[in-house]
């Protein structure tokens, strides 16, 4: 018994050792590597916090250790009563007014980052994003620009960029661990947060309030270029045309699948007039991931296309009435990603998207 | 006059009959300990399923939607179905023995406390059989919850409602029973500490679960009856019913917590044999933290985008939460300082406590930091921290507890070998399950999450969790194995086993059905010790033996609540057809009927004559 005990131990010590090792997690998931302001700001606040707490916890342990080391009954000593003491004046004040203090270290700058991040004086100013959630995908309507798009939002490095969040059905949160911390998006009060980006790349964002059956998997991404980039990708935007006609013969024939099957739902342009009852798929050639989730290439796409309730169980897709009647087939879907993987904003994706791309696809 | 033969051998059908109609605290003690436990395992194999389902990225063990009716019942469960009846079966077994008192006050309601609680349990669990059981989340946010089609949430919310009212019910009576059935000499000041934070968390529970009533009845009406409370389309609004929710919910941490404190300040003074350290300080510490408990709810709504005002009032109210915690730690380390410590299972357990329940409090000043919240909020670190806080705490209290108390409760002792090895199991798997969490939450992985993707870092941390949560159920197994021995060898042991200090020791295991011949007159602080010290073996009467007053069994509590039970079903199901309106009907006749029998027929009780007593005292 003692033996195997023995291992449980060093197991355990060990899977420590290994959760030390791996350090901080993905590094544009995390958020222990702050790559925004609000992500910095909160990581200030939680290493003061955890500085404060092991202080604690080092005094208490201490004594623990102490005691149980010491007071520890022996052989012999079972008939002997210790001293029966009441309690000690002192000692009860010392440890309420310490523990008083120590919070007081923690309050105070929770309470100037808690108003910090909830400061609406840039908003004028700054880009303004209506994000809308959805079960379970995420709309990005850019306001004064009058674009939207869908999955990823593109915003400039170090700049404030204003989300003014709304949902479509139940409650949402909007998470990008490595720039913000997170924000409900509730279907009846607008909830507003800015977002500061410090790096330029592409970030992992995550839905944290639960929201249904594919909760886990309404993942979107936030891309951060340099201005410049963002400049083109806004007018390329805007330049995206409903009546869009497709290059190659195999997208052509995509395309008039796409306007029989799928376009009372998705549009292929930007306009911000467009309904927002599917994801747009205006500029879909220059996304990071197919349905947020799913490594960007034509075999993802064509899977999607064919099995969307197996990739995202409870979504939307899984209604459409090409899936109810087997309208469309497996040469068809490639027909239809081929077309999908033409439409794009700008002439080749960002730098940092491509980067994500390889990497991901290096990871599957 | 039979009363006093009762401890002959009775028939399987005898028993039952015995306790489906019994009022006496003690054996609803032990129905609460069954059914409570019973449920507690069902609640941990969902869990293991869950980390199962986690042990690898993207792996398909069990489909999203099973998945989140597993955590849904696995939360729900655990508070309402496990951890509540649990806290109540000590309650109920300790409480009126610890203030030298013959019952609770109100032995009627008490048992159909119990029974309704039993049936709002089964009533939760029936969704698994009729085609899915509550999917939106022990919290049931609206407007998930509200549409959630099926009829999951219905269950949730009936099964809720009724088990709710019992426990609304329990509360009462335990409040009345302390206010007034103390035995002379038993001042407040002088009451035992488990019974002071049972006296604190029935008040909690007067306070709290009204408001878990008003939620539920307004989700009742929104998904059956088509009202708009929490619809926003109609004028309602959703963050209304996470208000309502959080009133109720985060008192319902300190009714859970607060009895646990009590029961560690009892095993911690008697192992170490000294008086417990700054009582007077405990006292106004449980009773500051009850109170404190009220003012913090919306703490679990950072970010619903309530504005920085609110967020800073609640986070500061929070954080002062810690000020009267911390008290009761240093005032238990104080307690084993100088003692003369003996290390046995339930000490364990409260040994095990200390570090783990300052881990849990610690995380929980951080997740009070708003700001900082923004990033622990609904991620695994905060199912690391309420795991920490609610395992930690709570269920080592009640494994302690169920150690401590066995003898009291059964007159047998459970193997203190096999209680070690449950504990080193449990302990040893708690902290790899769950102290791991606070970094998957960190590194970006969300609560309630069905699965996760490959390559993000995720994958160690959720593999060692999931061998932590096995290694726990390993220990869970030992705890049954111990209980099945003890119980087969059946090894009586004697009144006071432990040398404890409490009133519930000066009388014999299992407690004769009146508990207390005389009533005792408490003379101090840990009564029974007072009375050693002095070198009497037992407590001081404080009258002379007379005849005993004892209420009469009655079958009208379980009659109550199967009508409630079988009028659940027909407001569920008149929503798809509306002939099932005659199960309410006949539920609400059959419940309203049973109420009124018990108002107009007379039921006085019964005697136990002292020349009856004073026979079974020579006898014996």
């Amino acid at each position: 018994m003692k033996d195997w005990m023995g291992k449980i131990r060093t197991l355990s010590i060990f899977s420590f050792l290994v959760m030390v090792l791996t350090a901080c997690g993905k590094n544009n998931l995390t958020a222990l590597v702050p790559k925004g302001y609000g992500a910095e700001q909160s990581f200030n606040v939680i290493i003061i916090s955890i500085l404060v707490m092991i202080v604690v916890f080092i005094v208490v342990m201490a004594i623990y250790i102490y005691v149980v080391l010491k007071f520890r009954r022996k052989k012999g000593q079972e008939n002997q009563i210790p001293k029966q003491t009441e309690g000690n004046k002192t000692l009860e004040v010392v440890w309420t007014v310490i523990p008083i203090l120590l919070l007081i270290i923690i309050a105070v700058p929770t309470i100037a980052s808690t108003y910090d991040l909830a400061d609406e004086g840039e908003k004028e100013d700054s880009i303004n994003v209506n994000v809308k959630g959805m079960q379970f995908w995420w709309n990005f309507e850019y306001a004064n620009e009058e674009v939207q798009t869908s999955q990823e939002l593109y915003i400039p490095v170090d700049q404030k960029v204003y989300l003014n969040m709304l949902s479509g059905d139940v409650i949402h949160a909007f998470w990008v661990p490595s720039i913000s911390g997170k924000m409900d998006v509730s279907p009846e009060n607008e909830n507003t947060m800015y977002i500061e980006a410090f790096e330029e790349g592409v970030y992992w964002g995550k839905c944290t309030e639960f929201c249904g059956d594919s909760h886990s998997l309404m993942d979107f991404k936030i891309v951060v270029v340099s201005q410049e980039e963002y400049d083109q990708w806004i007018e390329g935007l805007k330049n995206t045309d409903p009546e869009y006609t497709a290059q190659s013969a195999s997208a052509q024939e995509g395309q008039q699948l796409f306007n029989n099957n799928c376009i009372s739902c998705h549009a292929i342009d930007a306009s911000a007039t467009n309904p927002v009852i599917a994801p747009n798929l205006a500029d879909f050639g220059n996304r990071a991931m197919i349905a947020g989730v799913e490594h960007y290439s034509k075999e993802a796409l064509v899977d999607w296309i064919l099995n969307p309730g197996e990739i995202k169980p409870g979504n939307g897709m899984m209604e459409a009435p090409y899936l109810t009647d087997n309208a469309i087939n497996e040469e068809d879907a490639e027909k239809i990603a081929d077309f999908l993987m033409e439409l794009k904003a700008t002439d080749k994706p960002v730098e940092s998207v491509e980067i994500f791309r390889e990497e991901e696809g290096q990871g599957n | 006059m039979s009363t006093l033969v009762a401890t002959n051998k009775k028939s399987f059908g005898a028993t039952l009959w015995d306790y489906l109609t019994t009022v006496d605290h003690k054996k609803i003690a032990i129905m609460y300990l069954i059914a409570g436990g019973f449920f507690f395992l069902v609640g941990g194999l969902e869990a293991l399923a869950i980390r199962w389902q986690l042990v690898q990225p993207m792996n398909d063990f069990v489909s999203a939607g099973f998945y989140n009716e597993l955590i849904t019942m696995h939360g729900t469960t655990m508070i309402f179905l496990a951890a509540m009846p649990l806290i109540f079966a000590f309650m109920n077994a300790v409480v009126p023995l610890q203030i030298g008192a013959r019952d609770v006050a109100f032995p009627f309601l008490n048992s159909l406390g119990f029974w309704l609680f039993l049936f709002g349990g089964i009533m939760l669990n029936v969704g698994w059989f009729t085609g899915g059981a509550a999917d939106a989340g022990w919290t049931a946010y609206a407007p998930l919850s509200t549409t959630s089609p099926g009829e999951g949430v219905d269950y949730y919310v009936l099964g809720l409602q009724i088990s709710g009212a019992g426990t609304l019910m329990g509360g009462i009576n335990f409040l009345v029973t302390i206010v007034n059935m103390r035995a002379p000499g038993m001042t407040y000041m002088r009451m035992p500490l488990f019974t002071w934070t049972a006296f604190v968390a029935s008040a909690l529970i007067l306070f709290a679960f009204p408001a878990l009533t008003v939620g539920l009845f307004l989700m009742m009406f929104d998904r059956l009856f088509g009202s708009g409370f929490f619809e926003a389309n109609m004028g309602g609004n959703a963050v209304i019913w996470q208000h309502l929710f959080w009133i109720f919910g985060h008192p319902e941490v300190y009714i859970l917590a607060l009895p646990a404190f009590g029961v560690f300040s009892e095993i911690i003074s008697t192992f170490s044999k000294k008086r417990l350290f700054g009582y007077t300080a405990m006292v106004f510490a449980t009773v500051l933290i009850g109170f404190l408990g009220f003012m913090v709810w919306a703490h679990h709504m950072f970010t619903v985008g309530m504005g920085p005002a609110a967020n800073s009032i609640f986070a500061v109210a929070t954080m002062a939460i810690a000020v009267p915690t911390g008290i009761k730690i240093f005032n238990w380390l104080f307690t084993l300082w100088g003692g003369s410590i003996e290390i046995n299972t339930p000490m364990l357990w409260a040994l095990g406590f200390i570090p783990t329940f300052t881990l849990g409090g610690m995380t929980g000043v951080m997740v009070a930091a708003a700001s900082a919240d923004y990033q622990f909020h609904d991620t695994y670190f905060v199912v690391a921290h309420f795991h920490y806080v609610i395992v930690g705490g709570v269920v080592f209290a009640l494994l302690a507890g169920l150690h401590y108390w066995w003898p009291k409760m059964f007159g047998t002792i459970l193997d203190d070998k096999l209680g070690k090895i449950t504990f080193w199991f449990f302990f040893i798997g708690f902290h790899l399950t769950f102290f791991i969490q606070h970094f998957l939450g960190l590194m970006g992985m969300p609560r309630r999450y069905w699965t996760y993707l490959e390559n993000q870092g995720l994958d160690l941390g959720n593999l060692v969790s999931t061998i932590g949560a096995f290694l726990m159920g390993v220990g869970t197994i030992f705890l049954l194995i111990n209980i099945v021995k003890t119980t087969m060898k059946n090894e009586k042991v004697g009144g006071d086993p432990w040398d404890a200090r409490t009133l519930e020791w000066a009388i014999p295991s299992p407690p004769p059905f009146y508990n207390f011949k005389q009533l005792p007159l408490v003379r101090g602080l840990d009564p029974l010790w007072v009375e050693k010290t002095e070198g009497r073996k037992g407590m001081t009467p404080a009258e002379p033996i007379g005849d005993i007053h004892m209420p009469n069994n009655s079958f009208l509590p379980f009659v109550i609540s199967v009508g409630l039970f079988i009028a659940g079903f027909g407001f569920i199901y008149q929503k798809n057809d509306l002939s099932w309106l005659t199960l309410v009907f006949i539920g609400m006749g059959i419940a309203l009927g049973a109420m009124l029998t018990r108002s107009v027929k007379d039921d006085i009780g019964y005697h136990i004559h002292k020349e009856d007593l004073q026979k079974e005292a020579e006898e014996s």
